[in-house]
């Protein structure tokens, strides 16, 4: 029989639109204004009674709030509020009522009932573009992680030429090479093998020129790339730990390409302070242990970071030997005797002032001074009674570690005697972690403001409706009952784009919404396409259901071609186009798939249930048809 | 059903093509693009006054308070204002500029959105915008001809260069505005007018096969005609929608949609004229679209 499905593709249509529906619904419930407690170290966990001190700030400034709950890990604590417009208000008086030592953030916290969370549905994440927020990108400058790496070769290769005493000249060259210049062949081919010896991953060059005769070292591509490589992932690392101080919901910290870190923290306003915390340089510090007999104005005494420790300190000397700046990397490791060490590395400038400092002082101590900028808030109260808060910065500074020293150290040395490779493995970590292994620029920076975004979203919504409203209005007219068919697979098709974009869980962006809207002008191609046909086919002399048959036989391989090529383009964009153009690649390549489906299967089920089976004189299919 | 002779205006669609095509090289050659922030680099700040602006009182401190060569326009209503600084600032400047805006004013002034970039990004974006549109057509004339027939990928690829072509030359003329969502909005366009180009192609091949004993001139026009009724519904539908988008989505939103708009009339244009027009100056023929034999055949022996 023509035009009939068999029962299983009227339930696949059936069970692929629920699914879609379903997965859509989480995007319905607006999320809560709402209030996010953390503690700014990770041992500070939150509590009844602190939570009971936040909640007791807003029954006093009388700001309604519900569905206050603490997360199972005891990490974060959450506060839903009823209005919007207080949640300024309400994260000044928690920060106040919680004090130092909490971070409050603004949040929005989703309202999807349990039992869609539980089979893993979620709303769409909304991008900056639409709540408001700062956008970073920042650029890791290898090239000076290159040079400084460099500068160390050339700096133990003069101590390792001494050493062996071989005479020469090693400098830098001004293309960023090793340059060793020496009297006669026999020096250099000495000069060489010490080279090669130490530092395997350099690639030598021999060039004679007059009296002198050369040798040139470049580090090899693939120790570049490892570099690079290294200096990438150490940002990073360091550029989340950085984020977390700023105490927003939900950052992003990700790599782009070879040498890029893309930041975007919603909801900042104050970029100036995030910036400044993002591009900070040194935070770790070298000093030697105070003399017993050291007047109290030369030395200062810190405590240790470690909780093991907690409360020991020791007397250290004011004066500082290097800070952070000057370590190009630290990595945990093995000594001689299988004892868990920590390898540093300082970089040309770091070594001599190392080395100047320690010779003369071999087995007296020296701490590591680990830095972290902490806020005090102070409550100013203005002419007009309203309260500003204060936020006065200062460096907690905290001992790493105390070792004593053994030897002159140079730009490259180790840390001893430690208790375990987990021990080392953090103490390397925290080194790190207090040097940025290359110097970052800010390439590029966006920030949107919080009613922007909002405006972006009501206008975007709008021109969906209206958009979609015209189409409709004109299907309708000009296709007749066909035309309820493809407004029903219109709809579908949006319902369907929207619980795929929330599975996969894409970020909603303003290009996004315009692919939408794209989407929806292009889904019809497929039905007008067929629709087209059937027209023809009628006026060609086929009887109705035959027509309807050949129209949708037809018009496949056309819509499939037609698609395929503009599905080649959509992948494109999203190969080489970055944030915003490759969330329009996205929804334009879902909208694109989705549309197969349900403008060649979903409609034909309804014109199907409609037309199929029976006699029909005539298709209210619209057009001339005799 | 009457056959439009389509082909009968050929003659006219090439000199006009040829004058929007020169028109458009033309003005890329000397004007170029007005390329966006996402190009060139630089600083943008957009404020919301509480209040009408007064743009003269806003360039009048701005040029005291060492932010030389910004350039400040009024944004959608009286009370946003557009403020771009030229390459060379950095990229903390943009917050001073708000500090100083805000100083020199009484009532408020809310921020909108800062956007910086670098000038290296805005060259690579450039040049990767350039690269994706010759992959795009190199694989879309792979597509083709792999589906179709060389002379149709030629046919397809010579429509989307030129609805590319006098696309971008609608924005030199008219100087608008080139960001990255106008090129979003060109390589969308390829993607659109190449749906239009196959469509019609299709029924070409289709009736090369089945209509017997017609001129190659002839056929087209019946393809033409046949396909007319969606060509036009489908860019119809779409102009509805982006008409939507470019007067309700928002200042941000326009520049692309206007670029759709633009490069979806020519396309609808294109796929009529152009791609058509040149299958009939490549001298298409029933002999380029003999069907295969049918799988299981040795294909080997097959030469097309």
């Amino acid at each position: 029989m023509l035009n009939k499905y068999p029962l299983w593709k009227y339930l696949l249509v059936l069970a692929v639109l629920s699914f879609g529906l379903v997965y859509a619904a989480p995007n319905l419930y607006e999320p809560d204004p709402a209030l996010q407690i953390t503690g700014d170290s990770s041992a500070q966990l939150i509590d009844e009674e602190i939570l009971g001190r936040a909640l007791g700030a807003l029954d006093e400034a009388g700001i309604a709030y519900f569905g206050e709950t603490v997360s199972e890990n005891q990490r974060t604590g959450l506060i839903r509020l009823r209005d919007g417009d207080k949640q300024l208000q309400a994260q000044a008086r928690v920060s106040r009522a919680l004090g130092d030592g909490f971070i409050v953030a603004l949040n929005l916290a989703p309202t999807t009932p349990q039992w869609l969370e539980d089979i893993g549905a979620q709303p769409m994440r909304l991008g900056l573009d639409l709540r408001g927020g700062v956008h970073f990108k920042l650029e890791v400058d290898t090239e000076a992680a290159i040079e400084r790496r460099m500068e160390f070769y050339v700096n133990a290769t003069k101590k390792e030429l001494r050493e062996a005493r071989v005479r020469g000249l090693v400098t830098l060259d001004d293309k960023g090479r090793l340059e060793g210049r020496f009297r006669s062949e026999e020096l250099r081919e000495q000069a060489r093998q010490v080279i090669a010896d130490n530092h395997p991953e350099l690639v030598l060059d021999r060039v004679e020129e007059g009296d002198n005769w050369y040798i040139y070292g470049a580090m090899s591509e693939a120790t570049r790339k490892e570099l690079n490589e290294y200096a990438v992932s150490q940002n990073l690392t360091t550029l989340r730990n950085r984020v977390n101080e700023l105490g927003v919901s939900e950052p992003l910290v990700q790599r782009q390409g070879q040498n890029r870190i893309v930041v975007e923290l919603a909801g900042i306003q104050d970029t100036a302070e995030a910036k400044r915390i993002l591009g900070k340089v040194a935070n770790l510090e070298f000093r030697l242990v105070a003399k017993v007999d050291a007047p109290s104005s030369e030395k200062q005494r810190f405590e240790y970071r470690s909780a093991d420790r907690a409360g020991a300190s020791e007397w250290l000397e004011r004066d500082v030997i290097i800070t952070g700046e000057r370590v190009s990397g630290a990595q945990a490791s093995f000594d001689q005797n299988g004892r868990p060490n920590v390898l540093i590395h300082l970089d040309s400038e770091g070594g001599t002032m190392m080395s100047r400092a320690t010779r003369n002082n071999v087995k007296r101590r020296m701490g590591v001074l680990f830095i972290e900028r902490k806020y005090n808030t102070r409550y100013e109260e203005q002419a007009d009674g309203s309260e500003v808060a204060v936020k006065m910065p200062y460096d907690e500074k905290k001992l790493l570690t105390a070792p004593t020293i053994q030897s002159a150290l140079g730009a490259q040395f180790q840390i001893t005697g430690l208790d375990s490779p987990v021990e080392a493995s953090e103490l390397a970590l925290m080194l790190r972690a207090g040097a940025l292994a290359a110097p970052i620029n800010f390439v590029e920076e966006r920030t949107v403001g919080p009613s922007l975004g909002a405006e972006n979203i009501r206008l975007g919504v709008k021109s969906v409706q209206i958009g979609l409203a015209m189409v409709v209005v004109f299907m309708l007219v000009y296709y007749r009952v066909f035309g309820v068919a493809a407004v029903m697979a219109l709809a579908a098709n949006l319902v369907l784009l929207v619980a795929a974009m929330s599975l996969i869980g894409a970020t909603l962006t303003l290009p996004g919404i315009a692919g939408i809207v794209l989407t929806v002008g292009m889904a019809v191609d497929a039905n007008v396409l067929i629709f087209s046909r059937i027209r023809e086919e009628v006026r060609n002399g086929m009887s109705p259901q035959m027509a309807i048959h050949a129209g949708y036989e037809r018009a496949v391989s056309t819509i499939l071609d037609a698609n395929i090529t503009t599905l080649i383009v959509a992948v494109i964009l999203y190969a080489i186009g970055s944030g915003p153009v490759k969330g329009f690649a996205v929804t334009l390549s879902l909208g694109i798939v989705i549309s197969m489906f349900t403008a060649i299967m979903g409609s034909r089920s309804i014109i199907n249930l409609i037309y199929g089976g029976r006699r029909v004189q005539k298709l209210s299919i619209g057009g001339r048809q005799s | 059903m009457k056959v439009i002779n389509f082909m009968g205006q050929r003659t006219l669609a090439t000199i006009f093509s040829a004058v929007l095509l020169l028109a458009s090289i033309g003005s890329l050659a000397i004007n170029q693009l007005n390329w966006g922030l996402d190009f060139t680099g630089g600083t943008l700040v957009e404020v919301h006054y509480d209040d009408s602006a007064d743009l003269t009182a806003i360039r009048g401190v701005l040029d005291t308070q060492g932010f030389a060569g910004a350039v400040v326009v009024s944004f959608g209503t009286d009370q946003d204002v557009l403020i771009r600084l030229p390459q060379g600032y950095s990229d903390k400047d943009g917050g001073r500029l708000l500090e100083t805006l805000q100083k020199d004013y009484a009532g408020e002034v809310e921020l909108r959105r800062i956007e910086f970039v670098g000038p290296q990004v805005g060259d690579e974006l450039r040049e990767q915008g350039g690269i994706a549109m010759l992959v795009a057509l190199g694989l879309v004339m792979l597509y083709i001809a792999f589906r179709f027939q060389f002379k149709f990928a030629v046919g397809a690829v010579a429509a989307l260069v030129h609805d590319v072509l006098i696309t971008l030359g609608f924005f030199s003329i008219t100087g608008a505005e080139f960001d990255l969502t106008v090129l979003a909005a060109v390589l969308a366009v390829i993607g659109y007018s190449l749906n239009d180009t196959i469509v019609v192609a299709d029924r070409i091949r289709e009736n090369f096969r089945k209509i017997r004993r017609s001129d190659p001139v002839e056929i087209i026009n019946i393809s033409l005609t046949e396909t007319l009724d969606r060509t036009l519904v489908t860019s119809l539908t779409t102009i509805l929608v982006l008409i939507a988008l470019a007067y309700f989505g928002g200042e941000m939103i326009h520049g692309f949609a206007v670029a759709l708009l633009v490069g979806i009339g020519i396309g609808t244009y294109s796929s009529i004229y152009v791609a058509a027009n040149l299958l009939l100056m490549l001298k298409v023929s029933k002999d380029d679209l003999i069907i295969p034999v049918k799988e299981g055949a040795d294909q080997e022996s097959l030469t097309p």
